[in-house]
C-alpha cells in the first residue's frame, strides 16, 4: 500500500524507543525523468506523533529527508498495550495516519 | 485520478482544520527556513542568533558517505531542557533539512537519514533555554543525492 507507516516500538521500563519506516518518494524537484523532464517537488512537511493526548515528536521536514523516511526516537511515560498515533501530510497536501501498539 | 485529488484536497483541508486526528492543527510549514541559503539564515529564521559550539550536541554520522541520497545521522544532546533539534547541510540547496521539536518527556535523541548534495559540513542545532548550540561534522560524500 502507499503511504504505508511501519512502526516497531520496544520498551525499556517505562521508556519507549519508536521505530518509524515511511514509504514517501521525498522528490526533491530537482531530479529529472528519464526524459529529461524535472519531477516536482513532493515531500512530507509536518510528521506529529502523539500517545494519548499527549504529543511525543513533531518535525518538520524539507526535502532533503531520504525517500522513504526512517526515523527513531525514545520517550519516557510509556506503557505495553497503549498506542501511538503517527500522522503526516506533504507539500500536496496528501496525509496519512497509523496507529501502533506499544510493545 | 481526478475522485482521488479532490479526496485528497479534502484530506488536507480537514488536516488543516485539525480534523484527521494525530496531525496537530495550526502547526504550519517555515516554508522561510526551509528556503534559506545559509546555516546564519536558518539559525535566525528559528528564532535564534549567535549559536554556540558545545559538546553537549552530539552528531554521529559517517566520515564518507557513499551514497549521498542516504547519510545516516544520530543527533542527542546532554542539555538540560533541549526543546528542538535541526539538521543543517551547509552545501545542499537548501540549508535546512529537518527541525524536530522534543516535547517533555522525549529524550533528546534522534535517528534518521537525510540526502547531502556534497561533501561538506553537517550542523546539528539544538535549542535549549531559548539558545542555540551546534555540534558540526564534516561527511564527505561520494555520490550527491539530491538531482541525479
Amino acid at each position: 500500500m502507499a503511504n504505508a507507516i511501519k512502526v516497531r516500538s520496544k520498551l525499556d521500563g517505562d521508556v519507549a524507543l519508536v521505530r518509524l519506516l515511511i514509504s514517501h518518494p521525498m522528490e526533491t524537484g530537482l531530479r529529472k525523468d528519464t526524459e529529461g523532464q524535472l519531477v516536482p517537488a513532493h515531500f512530507i512537511e509536518l510528521l506529529t506523533i502523539t500517545y494519548g493526548e499527549r504529543t511525543v515528536l513533531s518535525a518538520q521536514w524539507g526535502p532533503a529527508v531520504s525517500r522513504n523516511p526512517y526515523l527513531a526516537f525514545r520517550f519516557k511515560g510509556a506503557k505495553k498495550g497503549e498506542k501511538i498515533r503517527i500522522g503526516w501530510v506533504d507539500n500536496m497536501g496528501e496525509s496519512a495516519t497509523e496507529e501502533a501498539t506499544l510493545e | 485520478m481526478k475522485g482521488r485529488r479532490a479526496f485528497l484536497k479534502l484530506l488536507s483541508l480537514m488536516a488543516a482544520a485539525g480534523l484527521v486526528p494525530g496531525i496537530a492543527k495550526a502547526e504550519k510549514w517555515n516554508s522561510a527556513a526551509f528556503s534559506a541559503k545559509s546555516v546564519d539564515e536558518v539559525v535566525k529564521l528559528l528564532g535564534g542568533s549567535a549559536p554556540q559550539q558545545s559538546d553537549q550536541v552530539i552528531l554521529n554520522g559517517p566520515e564518507i558517505a557513499e551514497n549521498g541520497a542516504v547519510v545516516p545521522l544520530e543527533i542527542s544532546s546532554t542539555l538540560p531542557g533541549a526543546e528542538s533539534i535541526a539538521i543543517l547541510i551547509e552545501k545542499n540547496p537548501n540549508t535546512l533539512a529537518a527541525n524536530f521539536v522534543i516535547p517533555p518527556g522525549t529524550l533528546p535523541d534522534i535517528q534518521t537519514r537525510v540526502k547531502m548534495n556534497e561533501t561538506c559540513n553537517v550542523f546539528a542545532l539544538v535549542k535549549s533555554d531559548g539558545k542555540f548550540f551546534y555540534a558540526v561534522k564534516e561527511i564527505k560524500v561520494t555520490l550527491g543525492g539530491c538531482g541525479g
